[in-house]
């Protein structure tokens, strides 16, 4: 069994402080804009855009959010929350494809 | 940037020293860098740590690899900041900015190793795509790339289909192409840290 290398240990140190550290958005929130569950109509269109197509991302998107009485801090962690969700998503989907075409199962 | 608090909400001693890094490098700090300054007990200090870990470690890739990697999945996620900051650091790295230029251009035309051209198809199909199978991976390998290296590859792609989510998101004001020099100099100097 392969072991872990600094990197994935420094990665999962990251998950577990944006996700289940202090914030100033709830822990759970935190956790459905990393995952992509369910959401606010005022934060969908956002954290959507942050994982799927980031580049669309308008000042409009900010606006609603804000309207709908996030505070900026609150954002800064749930846009963090979801840039790192789907990079996870990615990482994770690479080291299992690596594990497959290896067949180096025991690796996580 | 969209949040103001990431332009203006730093205590003095950061303030202070965002004014010292202005006077010595004659530019002002990259958003990049300083949303890595805010609360960064909440993400700053980890990423940090990853990013030069993962850019600057021990690797078998050289330095320019690991920045054209950056630059290419920044290109694929369409973030202007960090392919002009990657592209920038690559060249300099490489002593080659045609290399890079004709990488990010056309990949299959550019003068690359297989193992890299075969490497930043991967991680340019991942990026788009979200997924790769057993198939990608085993191409990568037949091209010579060892597992710790395709793991090491992997790495960057984490760290940078991250930072292209926050540069697009928060709308890191892109540099010029002084400022973009600027900025590979600092980072082959001291990294990500």
């Amino acid at each position: 069994m392969r072991t872990e290398d600094d990197k994935r240990l420094i990665h999962r140190r990251l998950v577990e402080r944006i996700v289940g550290g202090p914030g100033q958005a709830p822990a759970d929130e935190r956790r459905r804009a990393f995952e992509r569950g369910e959401l606010s109509e005022s934060l969908r269109p956002l954290l959507d855009k942050v994982a799927t197509s980031s580049g669309q991302v308008t000042d409009v998107d900010f606006d609603r959010a804000i309207g709908a009485g996030l505070t900026e801090d609150q954002l800064f962690e749930l846009v963090i929350c979801a840039a790192v969700g789907e990079s996870t998503r990615q990482y994770q989907a690479g080291l299992a494809a690596l594990d497959q075409a290896t067949g180096d199962a025991g690796a996580t | 940037m969209r949040l103001r608090v990431l332009d203006s909400g730093y205590g003095a001693g950061t303030r202070a020293l965002f004014r010292l890094i202005r006077l010595f490098s004659g530019h002002p700090v990259p958003d990049a860098a300083k949303i890595t300054f805010y609360r960064s007990d909440f993400y700053g200090a980890h990423m940090k740590e990853l990013t030069h870990e993962a850019m600057r470690g021990r690797s078998d890739w050289s330095v320019g690899d690991r920045e054209l990697m950056a630059a290419y999945v920044s290109k694929v996620n369409e973030s202007p900041f960090c392919v002009g900051a990657h592209s920038a650091t690559a060249a300099r790295a490489y002593r080659d900015g045609k290399k890079v230029e004709a990488a990010l251009a056309d990949l299959d035309g550019a003068p690359l190793d297989q193992g890299l051209r075969a490497t930043l198809r991967m991680l340019g199909k991942l990026t788009a795509e979200g997924s790769v199978g057993a198939d990608d991976m085993r191409a990568v390998l037949s091209a010579g790339v060892s597992r710790e290296q395709i793991e090491d590859a992997l790495a960057v792609c984490f760290a940078f289909n991250t930072t292209d989510r926050l540069a697009n998101a928060f709308g890191f004001e892109v540099l010029t192409h002084e400022g973009f020099e600027a900025g590979a100099k600092y980072l082959l100097k001291r990294g990500y840290r």
